[in-house]
């Protein structure tokens, strides 16, 4: 008799991390993100929220324990995993049509193929009419859909966000939490999403993973069980008041650690 | 623009001053034309030595941009070299200092001695003299972008090549013309200098540094002060030539060249 066995999209055990001889900076990581989840980690600086994210993109190695993504190691899986960074990092001297090219054309694609995803992603998240302008012409929210276009360009099954919206204004802030959602009900993609703000992470999230620092490590696991859809109206409603609540009090708990 | 004409005509107003304040010394001072020719005379030479002086200028100009092209070539694929690891920079940046150090009056000689006396030599001494400044700025460029850029291209399977090319390189751009505006006013003077040492004195053949001698071995004063004024326009080329070149380069998409204002 054969079961099905589930491959979790990203799986962490037992891992550690430090750098050099240095403390800690993760110690005995536990977690499982299982396909098409939005999972958010979230806690007090110094937790190691972001090495996590270099830790599944094998940016970094683990000090100990194994990190498998769609079953395979970090690196051979890169080809699936899409990262987009705090700062927007678009390349100043490239026009907003070529810094969307440039994960495919890093990638290999043909011309053709280029061109064609190139448009559609501009259309995508509403771009097209700055296609040619190069990004010191354009806004924070902006720059951040360049980079989110050049992200998804690449097909990814992971897409994994460090704190992309953390420079930009609320209103922005609040669009982008939006259009991501639509984007991902269209692509069906699994993210890991790195934030300081409590209400993005419930927004957004089907699991808030809590982290502690000193040395990080995973505080608590709150799945997020608001109605999807998930649209603006959602920011006024009670129940996501009563789980941005939750959230918070683990997150003054673990910061009490 | 106005503002623009309000400048140029501010400087040009210095410059009449100064032409007037040269005058009265001399009427003054009553100093010997050998000594300090009026602006009158220096005027009436470089007309009616215009061909000498321009043959001067042009010859001394090609040395200096030789010297300068040659050195943005080299300095650039010395820079991508350096690039490559700490550790070819800490063995080889030392080097890199000596060629700023060293005098070029103490090794024109040897050139001199290796080349012989022509405008190669006077080329080769503008390259040697302003090549660390390319080679400095360009591998700080290269070497100083950002750590999430690399780790952006790395995600996408980016080959060495591609990482060198498609992001060191154009991020070094602005930090090369730093280097070449600092390298062209250095490539001047080296021409000008190493044509003291090591210029060709055949007839036709000598540039601006050469004329110099022979003009103060003449006491030729006027055609003196005619050929540092030409001196100093080369300057002033090289100066706009590079400006021009930067600005039509990066205007687009960086910072520092949007068009320059002159406040």
């Amino acid at each position: 008799m054969t079961r099905d066995v589930v491959v979790p999209e990203v799986d962490f055990s037992g891992v550690c991390k430090q750098y050099g001889n240095g403390a800690a900076v993760l110690k005995n990581i536990n977690l499982s993100i299982a396909k098409g989840e939005f999972v958010s980690l979230i806690g007090p600086s110094g937790c190691g929220k972001s090495t996590v994210l270099k830790l599944i993109s094998g940016l970094t190695m683990p000090s100990a324990g194994t990190i498998r993504v769609d079953g395979m190691t970090p690196k051979n899986a890169r080809e699936t995993i899409s990262y987009i960074f705090q700062d927007a990092t678009l390349l100043p001297w490239r026009t907003v049509r070529r810094n969307v090219a440039l994960s495919l054309e890093l990638e290999g694609a043909g011309l053709d193929r280029r061109e064609k995803r190139t448009a559609e992603l501009l259309d995508l998240v509403g771009l097209q009419h700055v296609a040619d302008s190069y990004p010191r012409e354009l806004s924070g929210g902006m720059k951040m859909r360049v980079s989110i276009a050049r992200a998804l360009a690449t097909n990814p099954r992971l897409l994994l966000m460090d704190e992309p919206f953390a420079a930009l204004d609320e209103m922005s802030r609040d669009r982008l939490n939006e259009e991501i959602l639509r984007l991902r009900a269209e692509q069906k993609w699994t993210a890991v999403f790195v934030t300081h703000s409590v209400a993005e992470a419930v927004f957004l999230s089907t699991r808030v993973v809590v982290l502690a620092p000193n040395p990080g490590r995973v505080f608590a696991i709150l799945p997020v069980e608001l109605p999807q859809p998930r649209t603006s109206a959602l920011r006024s409603a009670r129940e996501f008041e009563e789980c941005v609540g939750q959230v918070s009090h683990k997150l003054r708990e673990a910061r009490a650690q | 623009m106005r503002q623009r004409l309000i400048t140029a005509g501010n400087a040009l107003a210095v410059f009449a001053v100064l032409l007037l304040l040269w005058q009265i010394v001399l009427w003054i001072f009553r100093v010997p034309a050998f000594m300090l020719p009026s602006p009158w005379s220096v005027a009436r030479t470089s007309a009616t030595r215009f061909a000498a002086l321009a043959g001067a200028f042009a010859i001394t100009g090609e040395e200096a941009l030789g010297g300068l092209l040659a050195s943005v070539v080299a300095g650039v694929a010395i820079a991508l070299i350096f690039a490559q690891s700490r550790w070819i920079r800490r063995m080889l940046y030392p080097y890199t200092l000596l060629l700023q150090t060293v005098p070029i009056v103490a090794i024109a000689p040897l050139i001199l001695m290796w080349v012989g006396a022509g405008t190669a030599s006077v080329t080769l001494i503008a390259f040697i003299i302003s090549l660390a400044p390319i080679i400095a700025n360009t591998t700080q460029g290269l070497v100083s972008v950002e750590e999430n850029m690399v780790h952006l291209f790395l995600m996408h399977s980016a080959s060495p090549t591609q990482v060198l090319f498609k992001l060191r390189l154009p991020h070094a751009i602005p930090s090369l013309f730093v280097g070449i505006r600092i390298a062209s006013g250095i490539a001047v003077i080296g021409a000008i200098t190493g044509e003291l040492y090591a210029g060709s004195s055949r007839v036709g053949e000598g540039g601006l540094g050469y004329s110099i001698l022979y003009a103060s071995s003449q006491l030729q004063t006027d055609y003196l002060f005619a050929l540092v004024l030409a001196a100093t326009v080369l300057g002033f080329c090289f100066f706009f030539l590079v400006m021009f070149l930067e600005w039509y380069f990066l205007h687009r998409w960086h910072e520092s060249a949007r068009t320059p204002e002159v406040d």
